[in-house]
């Protein structure tokens, strides 16, 4: 073998105390190339990256950069090798300018701060391909400018080997298609890239060789030009999969909520939703497409009544629900569940076991000052039957099963409170196929019961498969509600970035308001 | 008395009784800075007086003084370090022990020492002079100002100076940016290649080596008289607050000491002040002395309120502060 490697490691091994996280993985990088290292949740990638940059140390095996034998014991070393890591989590300082999140790692940077350095980063990034304003503060940042000076941060430090992790979870399609130019670009220019992705068609898109890990296992290495989506899955999962998400057409009935000139304000007091319109229907999937941050947080939370509106108005079955308590709401079987980005934030007690987090939903239906254990842990067994979902007993804590578990638990509870309206946010984020299947399937099996779903997604391809309209945010205001069939992902992408407005295509027929509205019936009632 | 010198005299007072807190507070500023929070500066300011006054008291020396005082804090800083940065103990905790540990070697020490013979101050030549009072060139000739405000002992213009040198250190140099920069982020911080764990302990043990001395100055302000109440008597508290009034800059601790200085010195000085100026200040001697013993809690009470209620995009708080880091962490 002649062939020159850039990164080899061999027989990598560690163990967070019992778990196994990584067990005699094999990963080799030719210089100039674009690894993809895919798997599902908890197979190990990141665990597997996070030592060649540093943050972990091997229990055993062996690493070798440019076919010398490395010891990377903090990611001061990783640095010196050559190595950049760009995390999921953006590793950067807040309330520092993109020049000095660069400025502070760089070597013999002098004891005097001094003013030219914007310009030489400017100067430097210019010379990548960049074009960054060096004095911007990072959280005044987009996620896709903190991304870009991720990438310049590492090159700056002069990395020949770059990883990438989950870059393009959080970017719209157009920067997803910007940030692979640039991945092209560095890779003509010699530098080896290694992207995690668990997202099949930018696999098969972007990389030369497919790296594939399954529970820890390091399973092949194949080139992707000879490979194909279906084949993938099946490595990746170790038993053939459906790749397709179906989307069963139901008999709509009227209404279930409806929302008029809905105005909200975010925590820092901007206006978060601007004047929206829409309805969903009974046997509907209405998704809920956007950049982070766009009010889906605030409009969640104030459909469930968690978060005072500004103006508008909200009816439920014609009946008004501004103002009303969260619990009154829940009353009217109307459910949230929002998934944050760390996953446990909202709606789950982490702690606490999975029958006491079931309790939490209902312990106000039993009389008395004592809690019905026997019904909670009646509750949890059923969602645990009904959802497969894999954990130890009813006593777990939440917070020690995995991540997609943890989503079915929180979507268990909530289905089982037979709402009519649900209202879910990122109920997929961060899950392997798998497990995102289950849950693509509990909410087809509530929308054929008659519930209207509004769905708050990220992944357009999904939005475009398991929804029947997608409802696109642009800074809180509607661009438009189209029929997901019917759409583009690069329509979709436009209007996320506010470049196409559709909310006025129908002259006669305003966006998000329902011909055969409920509005105004209390009045006819009256009459009648 | 005449009227200018008791203004005078006022103002004179604020600085000498106060600086203290400002060495307590910079000191604090620095631990701070690295995202930890020490919530013992009143013990470790303790352990400084006590060792500072007693070994400089030994030595004749007010620099050997400072010296032994700064270790002692560096100590007490080192202890702080090794457990919560090598051990990973909680913060408020191992902060609040150090306290109560601090107060208990001050008294036992200053308690055994007292036993057999206890240095009185003015026994030491070296001391006393070193203690007196340089008036700066020029600016003390001004009037009424002058002989209150620029003619001070050697450990005022120390604090203001090592004030403004960490105010230059935290904002305008690389070292500076990279410990801001752990205090904000150490996972940041790491992956750039920065030694979290090094910095950590060097800014945790400068810092506490600060308020040692801050602690010796209040020994040499109480006259090195040692008897039941400890000579940090409650600063070492209001310094933790100080940082807060500060927003954590070393420059507004200055400002931050002289606020609350004047409302400290208003219980020593406010009899006077009345007695000068009937007719504007004669109210003062109305005012109940224990209204003025509770007035530095109570501006400090109210400054957390109003820090707390405000939500400042450009707080120096570090946003880490009081976190623990294990670069492992998952």
């Amino acid at each position: 073998m002649s062939e020159r490697y850039a990164i080899e490691m061999r027989g990598i091994t560690k163990a967070f105390g019992s778990v196994v996280a990584n067990s005699n993985v094999e990963l080799n990088v030719k210089q100039g190339e674009i690894l993809a290292l895919l798997g599902e949740n908890g197979s190990g990638k990141t665990t597997l990256m996070n030592m060649l940059s540093g943050i972990y140390k091997p229990d055993s095996g062996s690493i070798l950069v440019d076919g010398r034998e490395a010891v990377i014991n903090s990611p001061e070393d990783a640095k010196k090798l050559g190595i950049g890591m760009v995390h999921q989590h953006f590793k950067l300082v807040d309330v520092f300018s993109a020049a000095d999140n660069i400025w502070m790692g760089k070597e013999r940077a002098g004891l005097v701060l001094k003013k030219d350095r914007y310009a030489q980063i400017r100067e430097i990034s210019r010379k990548f391909g960049f074009e960054i304003d060096p004095k911007k503060k990072v959280y005044n940042m987009s996620v896709s400018e903190k991304q870009t000076l991720e990438i310049i941060k590492v090159l700056y430090y002069g990395a020949k080997t770059i990883i990438l992790d989950e870059p393009t979870a959080v970017l719209t399609v157009q920067e997803i298609q910007k940030l692979f130019a640039v991945l092209r670009k560095m890779k003509e220019e010699g530098h080896s890239i290694i992207i995690i992705t668990h997202k099949l068609n930018e696999v098969m898109e972007i990389s030369d060789r497919v790296a594939i890990l399954r529970k820890g296992a390091y399973i092949t290495t194949v080139e992707t030009a000879q490979t194909n989506e279906q084949a993938l899955t099946e490595w990746m999962v170790g038993r053939p999969i459906d790749l397709n998400i179906d989307r069963p057409v139901m008999e709509t009935t009227r209404p279930l909520l409806e929302v008029r000139d809905l105005t909200i304000r975010s925590d820092e007091g901007s206006v978060a939703i601007d004047g929206v319109n829409f309805y969903i229907r009974g046997g509907e999937i209405l998704g809920v497409a956007g950049i982070a941050g766009c009010g889906q947080k605030e409009l969640c939370e104030a459909i469930a009544g968690l978060r005072p509106i500004e103006k508008g108005q909200m009816i439920h079955k014609g009946d008004n629900i501004v103002g009303l308590s969260p619990k009154k709401i829940l009353e009217k079987g109307i459910s949230m569940s929002f998934i944050p980005e760390d996953r446990l934030g909202m709606g789950l007690a982490p702690s606490l076991s999975i029958t006491d987090n079931m309790i939490l939903k209902n312990y106000a239906d039993t009389k008395g000052p004592f809690v019905n254990r026997k019904l909670g842990r009646a509750d949890a067994e059923q969602v645990i039957r009904e959802l497969e979902v894999v954990t130890p007993s009813t006593e777990t804590p939440v917070r020690r099963l995995s991540g997609g578990n943890v989503q079915k638990v929180l979507l268990g509870r909530e289905i089982k409170a037979g709402p009519n309206v649900i209202v879910t946010a990122y109920p997929v984020r961060g899950l392997d196929i798998n497990s995102s299947f289950t849950i693509y399937n509990i909410l087809n099996q509530q929308k054929q019961a008659g519930v209207g779903i509004l769905f708050v997604g990220e992944d357009m391809d999904v939005m475009m498969a398991l929804c029947d309209k997608i409802m696109v945010l642009c800074h809180g205001k509607v661009m438009g509600v189209v029929h997901a069939h019917k759409t583009t992902k690069e329509e979709l992408g436009l209007m996320m970035t506010g470049a196409l407005d559709l909310s006025n295509k129908y002259e006669d027929k305003p966006a998000g308001i329902a011909k055969d509205s409920r509005f105004g019936e209390a009045e006819q009632g009256e009459e009648a | 008395m005449d009227k200018l010198s008791v203004i005078t005299s006022f103002l004179h007072a604020i600085v000498v009784y106060n600086v203290p807190l400002l060495y307590g507070t910079v000191g604090e500023i620095v631990v701070e800075k690295s995202g930890s929070l020490n919530l013992g500066v009143e013990g470790i300011m303790a352990v400084g007086a006590i060792f500072g006054y007693m070994m400089g008291c030994f030595a004749n020396s007010l620099g050997v003084g400072i010296g032994v005082a700064f270790l002692a804090g560096v100590l007490c800083g080192l202890l702080f370090a090794f457990l919560t940065v090598s051990l990973q103990a909680n913060q408020n905790i191992t902060g609040l022990t150090l306290t109560t540990f601090g107060l208990g070697v001050y008294f036992f020490v200053g308690t055994s020492l007292k036993a057999v013979k206890w240095p009185v101050m003015g026994d030491y030549s070296n001391i006393m002079k070193g203690f007196a009072e340089l008036p700066i060139p020029g600016l003390s000739k001004l009037p009424v100002i002058g002989s209150g405000l620029f003619s001070h002992n050697i450990m005022v213009y120390l604090g203001v100076a090592i004030a403004v040198v960490l105010w230059w250190y935290l904002n305008k140099t690389a070292p500076g940016l990279r410990l801001r920069a752990i205090g904000e982020n150490p996972g940041a911080a790491d992956s750039v290649g920065i030694n979290v764990n090094r910095m950590k302990y060097l800014h945790i043990c400068l810092g506490c080596g600060i308020m040692g001395i801050g602690g010796y100055y209040m020994a040499l302000n109480m006259g090195g008289s040692f008897n039941s109440n400890c000579w940090i008597n409650g600063y070492g508290w209001i310094a933790v607050a100080l940082v807060i009034f500060a927003n954590w800059s070393p420059a507004l601790a200055i400002l931050g000491t002289f606020v609350f200085g004047f409302f400290n010195t208003l219980k020593v000085s406010g009899s006077t002040l009345a007695a000068a100026f009937p007719g504007g200040l004669g109210w003062l001697a109305d005012i109940p002395s224990q209204v003025f013993d509770a007035l530095p809690f109570i501006i400090t009470a109210v400054v957390l309120v109003v820090s707390s209620v405000q939500k400042k995009k450009n707080s120096g708080q570090p946003a880490f502060l009081g976190l623990n880091y294990f670069r492992e962490e998952r």
